[in-house]
């Protein structure tokens, strides 16, 4: 029996066989030598891709799965290369990260707090990841950012919208490219305003938990000081499925405009609902009245069906963009698997290359070097133009795409189209104003 | 010994065996063997398996002791849980405070709903707990977002006040520990290819766990048990005999309620994060299953049964396409895929897939749940004895 | 006034969805005396019979349109319905459109089917065990057959939209004499409502007027005697479980213009039906009903704004509350017997 002074790849070179061949995780744990928590010593390093496979976003995790073993595809240079060839950054060269092949783990978050963090600490425990990536809601990207912030690795965010992420829950070890609730409601009230003008009475529906609250505050604000009025703001259930006790009471209540911070199952329901109502055929304060979806996923869109067409909505990234790091990876994404990618895939698929692209600048998969190479990292090439990591709370600022449901698509997946390019300086912040602190970075160790 | 007869003495040495063992005993295949995908022997699943033994101990000593089928035990443990990172909050990251109050609050909570709910039996009594598991989930993830941070839960924080504990240093953040042992403290033991883990945070919660079945073995053999029994087998006979089967009941359910808020505790000190879909109406579910696909009213059944469900939840859905791949690689092309295709289902994604068959196949074929099919097994082999196990019928 | 109307208006509604499937499950149980906890999931099958149906009629084949290109850019594949081949564009889109009415069709023989075998593959095996066997097996059945739908049709709901002529709304305050736009209600719910009336009506007086009716409420109240009378008293059950199985099923083929099904539905709405056939009283039928409305009805007010302007979060937990409340002050649920599940 001796005192764990070797690192688990140290037994693994000496101790045994090292299984070529074999795609199999390698195991690691904290208190290694390197000073860091799973440090790779071998030559390879494993990253962790924790996605919803079961429950409601099971087929958004799927396509972020994909994305991922897209991503993971381009850094080990199999492929076309992908955005490698457009990201403004050069250090990625298809000989994976720091001259390390790169392997990952998968584990299922299902969507529920507890379990993305057991799966979470599984792939650290276990596998030795020395990232973690992936996720479709914000209570779980909350839940692993602070736990990788504790392992001392770090975390990649997936699709999370709610500002606490990087605002009263940041955490020094988590990074989001994802955009978030306030940007969403700085870009969509100029185009609201222009196209329905300013003197507009809105009925919130608002999904009664976190994201929706951070959502409505920011479209509520930024509608209000266009000079629109708020006549009602009524939270709804996560679990409702049936949204029609709170749309009838819509018209009655003189509104105009009908905003549904709602995003997934409650949105495809809750839209549906109100597009049976007939409400979208009304005139109101002889106005047509209008439906507006702060958040729009092109997956979710799908479940609506015809209902989302002329639905103004806002969006992190859709593949119609025509600069070149989109049409990239749009093909490079449709010619492995057939279909156009999601934004969950987008942002993914962006996150995993990031860090790769900041550990070859840092000469290190070390957390600190890896967060002190993307604080403040400028970079282009991703897709939504130039795009900052601002230090102070680990957000990034890029252009966001506001769009509207398409009247005539020509095909399942030409649901919406871009109406503007909302430009970064328009939905930028002051780091402070959703508080929180971001403590500093923790190796793990 | 310790009041236990030597059958009982024998199951609980097992247990303790088990338990210590645990490293060894979970993590048979060497590090980079194809089998290493079904170790299960690091911290995270071993905390979880004791956690949920706990948990699934204490649904057992209502449901499998009195036939009180509780749809909302899942309601207690988050109810600890919010207790416990309140504790660790406000107080100190020792784990010790927090546990304590886990327990006390649960119980309290317990002792209202279960007043409340026990003036009905049956389906109606299920139902009534069902309705405060859920009015408690659904409050927990709206209105009571002040208290127990909504759909996010809460966490330890660097600013949050914990007054018994010095300051920390700068660019540490708080740690649950227990007088200054981490939980996540860990000590490799490396032989040859494998690698075992010895983790502090898992030997504490196995310590507690071996506590709470040592109690649980006591009041099954105790007078109290019986009489427990006895209500089971015929509330209304016990009624006719002039007694109050009431608080015996209520015992039964505020003694299994501060189980669940022990385990609650105890998930908050091993993994340090609270929210509220542990207490969805799923979570009350999965304990029902475990306890049920173990073998209900037996001491050991729970435990195994709430192995089984988290080693699936955790260990088949890592298993992706790519290492189904590489494990039948050494198939010809076509054969592999077909392979790979015929499994793909019921792994990764699958896995509740899996589970749903498992469940159907334990209930039509083992009605006893894993505990009789251990012992037919024994059957079979000729060693087991008729009455090896206590009370293995199943529970109604 | 308005507001009051337009939410008994919704509650109506809603319970009659809450309604049809607590029936079903009340028939289950009790006819059989099996907890069938797979209820939800044939909710769920029916509803993803009428996405099969409109996937049938929506089968196509491509056909490749040089002048238009998809998003790499390659010529654009258009999709043709052999529907449209068959009967011309303008009834081939009509027979499109109407699929979800068409579905009912197709969705009795097959929820029939699925509710029999069932029955004679699984249930039957479980009438002697305890309560908790039932719940286990039947909630093992209800994960396999969702993930088996799941499999097949992935995670995201399915849009299944009403036929055109039922898009819209009625506007019942016009006709009551308000002005308009005060109390709209969409066409399709109103179809749903009548269509559930007609539904629970066939089943109540199916049992009440049919030979085999009177014979299965006879094996409901004392199954022994009807065996001994030399009657087959299984197989009667086992339609009768076929039955429950089109009673949910149906529902779930009318439910989806209203809600995009996918393939946990069945799982949401379980918990619910269970409430109400437990707060109407356990083997009631009348129960199930009149729980299922009253539900709803009060479901509808506690989301009223004004309400939750008074009481925040009463949306949440009213169903719960109003459980417990019932519970408490009737023993049985509304119209429940006595003796059945209190062991």
């Amino acid at each position: 029996m001796s005192k764990s002074t070797l690192t688990r790849r140290g037994v693994l070179k000496s101790g045994a066989v090292a299984g070529a061949g074999l795609a199999l995780p390698t195991y690691l744990a904290a208190g290694s030598h390197a000073g860091y928590t799973n440090a790779p010593t071998g030559s390879t390093v494993t990253l962790g891709f924790n996605v919803p496979q079961t429950g409601p976003y099971a087929d958004e995790g799927a396509d972020e799965l994909r994305a991922f073993q897209l991503a993971v595809e381009h850094l080990n240079g199999g492929g076309d290369g992908g955005m490698m060839n457009t990201f403004s950054s050069k250090t990625l060269d298809g000989t994976g990260i720091l001259g390390k092949k790169v392997e990952f783990v998968t584990g299922d978050t299902q969507t529920k707090s507890d379990a993305a963090r057991a799966s979470a600490r599984s792939m650290i425990e276990k596998d030795g990841a020395v990232m973690i990536s992936g996720g479709s809601s914000s209570g779980v990207a909350v839940a692993v950012q602070a736990l990788c912030q504790e392992a001392g690795v770090i975390f990649m965010a997936g699709l999370t919208h709610s500002n606490d992420t990087t605002g009263k829950d940041k955490k020094a070890n988590g990074f989001r490219h994802f955009f978030n609730s306030y940007m969403s409601g700085a870009a969509l009230a100029p185009i609201l305003a222009n196209n329905y003008g300013t003197d507009r009475k809105a009925y919130h529906l608002t999904a009664d938990y976190n994201w929706g609250y951070t959502t409505e505050e920011a479209v509520r604000t930024s509608t209000e000081a266009m000079g629109w009025e708020t006549v009602a703001a009524v939270k709804t259930p996560l679990t409702q499925t049936d949204f029609s006790s709170y749309i009838a009471p819509v018209l009655q209540s003189g509104a105009d405009v009908l905003v549904l911070n709602h995003y997934g199952g409650n949105m495809v329901n809750s839209l549906t609902n109100a597009v049976q109502f007939g409400l979208r055929d009304k005139l109101v304060n002889n106005k047509n009245f209008e439906i507006v979806v702060p958040l729009y996923s092109r997956l979710m869109a799908k479940g609506a069906g015809a209902n989302v067409k002329g639905i103004y909505g806002s969006t992190n990234w859709h593949w119609s963009l025509q600069d070149e790091g989109s049409k990239a990876f749009v093909r490079s994404f449709g010619e492995k698997y057939g279909f156009p990618p999601s934004q969950a895939a987008h942002t993914c698929y962006v996150q995993t290359l990031l860090y790769a692209d900041a550990c070859n600048r840092a000469g290190t998969f070390n957390p600190c070097g890896v967060a002190e190479a993307l604080e403040g990292f400028e970079f282009d090439g991703m897709g939504n133009g130039k795009t900052l990591y601002r230090a102070e709370d680990h957000q990034c600022f890029k252009d966001v795409l506001v769009v509207r449901g398409k009247e005539n698509p020509t095909s399942e997946f030409d649901l919406l189209e871009i109406v503007e390019v909302t430009p970064v300086d328009q939905v930028t912040y002051d780091a402070s104003i959703f508080g929180g602190e971001l403590g500093s970075c923790n190796p793990g160790a | 010994m310790f009041g236990l007869e030597k059958k009982d003495w024998n199951l609980l040495l097992f247990v303790a065996a088990l338990v210590a063992l645990a490293p060894f005993i979970l993590n048979p295949f060497p590090e980079n063997s194809a089998m290493a995908q079904f170790n299960a022997g690091y911290p995270d699943l071993m905390q979880r398996f004791v956690i949920f033994g706990i948990f699934a101990i204490g649904f057992n000593i209502l449901f499998g002791l009195t036939g009180y089928l509780s749809f909302g035990h899942a309601a207690f443990l988050g109810v600890g849980s919010y207790a416990a990172i309140w504790m660790m909050k406000l107080l100190t990251m020792n784990v010790i405070p927090a546990i304590i109050l886990s327990v006390i609050v649960a119980g309290i909570f317990s002792v209202l709903v279960g007043y409340v709910t026990l003036r009905r039996s049956g389906i109606y009594f299920s139902i009534l707990t069902l309705a405060f598991a859920q009015m408690s989930y659904s409050l927990a993830y709206s209105v009571l977002t002040p208290i127990t941070g909504g759909e996010t839960g809460l966490q330890p924080k660097v600013s949050d006040p914990r007054i018994l504990d010095g300051a920390i240093a700068d660019g540490t953040i708080p740690k649950a520990n227990l007088f200054g042992l981490e939980m996540g403290a860990s000590f490799d033991l490396s032989i040859a290819g494998w690698v075992f883990t010895f983790n502090a945070g898992y030997y504490i919660a196995a310590i507690v766990m071996l506590a709470s079945f040592y109690l649980a073995i006591r009041i099954f053999r105790s007078p109290f048990g019986l009489m427990m029994r006895a209500v089971k087998s015929n509330q209304q006979r016990m009624n006719y005999t002039g007694l109050n089967t009431k608080p015996y009941t209520l015992a039964a359910f505020v003694i299994s309620g501060m189980y669940a808020g022990l385990a609650g505790g105890l998930m908050v000190a091993m993994d340090t994060q609270a929210g509220p879909e542990r207490m969805f109406w799923t979570a009350s579910g999965e304990v029902v299953l475990m306890t049920i696909l173990g073998g209900a009213g037996t001491l050991i059944g729970p435990v195994l049964g709430a192995g089984v469900i988290k080693y699936m939840e955790n260990i088949l859905s890592k298993i992706n396409s790519d290492i189904l791949h590489g494990w039948f690689a050494f198939m010809p092309d076509g054969m592999e895929d077909f392979t790979v295709a015929i499994l793909y289902p019921f792994i990764g994604k699958g896995w509740h897939l899996t589970l749903g068959i498992l469940f159907m196949l334990v209930v039509i074929f083992l009605p006893g749940g894993l505990v009789e099919g251990g012992q037919r097994i024994r059957a079979l082999f000729g060693r087991g004895k008729a009455e090896d196990k206590p009370s293995t019928e199943p529970a109604e | 006034m308005e507001a009051i109307i337009l939410q008994i208006l919704n509650g109506l509604d809603k319970g009659s969805a809450y309604a049809l499937i607590a029936l079903g499950l009340t028939l289950i149980f009790g006819t059989l005396g099996v907890v069938n906890f797979a209820h939800g999931a044939l909710f769920m099958i029916g509803a993803f019979c009428a996405v099969t149906l409109s996937r049938i009629l929506t089968l196509s084949h491509t056909i490749v349109d040089e002048t238009r290109t998809d998003f790499l850019g390659n010529p654009l594949k258009v999709e043709v319905p052999y529907v449209h081949d068959i009967f011309g564009v303008s009834t081939g889109d009509v027979i499109i459109d109407w699929a979800v009415p068409l579905s009912i069709l197709f969705a009795i023989p097959v929820m029939i089917a699925i509710g029999i075998i069932m029955e004679r593959g699984l249930i039957k095996h479980f009438y002697k065990r305890p309560h908790a066997d039932q719940i286990l097996v039947t909630f093992g059945l209800a994960i396999v057959l969702q993930e088996i739908i799941k499999y097949y049709f992935g995670a995201n709901p399915i849009p299944t939209p009403a036929p055109d002529a039922f898009k819209g709304s009625f506007d019942f305050g016009q006709a009551l004499g308000f002005d308009p736009n005060l109390i709209i209600y969409p066409y399709w719910r109103i179809v749903y409502f009548a269509f559930a009336m007609i539904i629970i009506g066939a089943v109540f007086a199916f049992l009440q007027f049919t030979t085999f009716g009177m014979v299965v409420r006879a094996g409901m109240a004392d199954r022994e005697t009807v065996q001994l009378l030399g009657i087959n008293i299984d197989r009667r059950f086992t339609l009768m479980f076929g039955m429950a199985a089109a009673v949910a099923g149906l529902a779930g083929v009318m439910y989806t213009p209203i809600n995009s099904p996918n393939y946990h539905m069945g799982m949401d709405f379980l918990v619910l039906s269970f409430v109400v056939v437990v707060v109407g009283g356990m083997g009631s039928l009348p129960g199930a009903v009149l729980a299922g409305f009253l539900l709803g009805v009060l479901e509808s007010f506690a989301s009223m704004r004004e309400v939750l302007a008074v009481l925040p979060g009463l949306n949440q937990i009213i169903i719960y509350l109003v459980a417990i409340v019932i519970l408490l002050t009737r023993p049985r649920g509304l119209m429940g017997r006595k003796g059945v599940m209190e062991e």
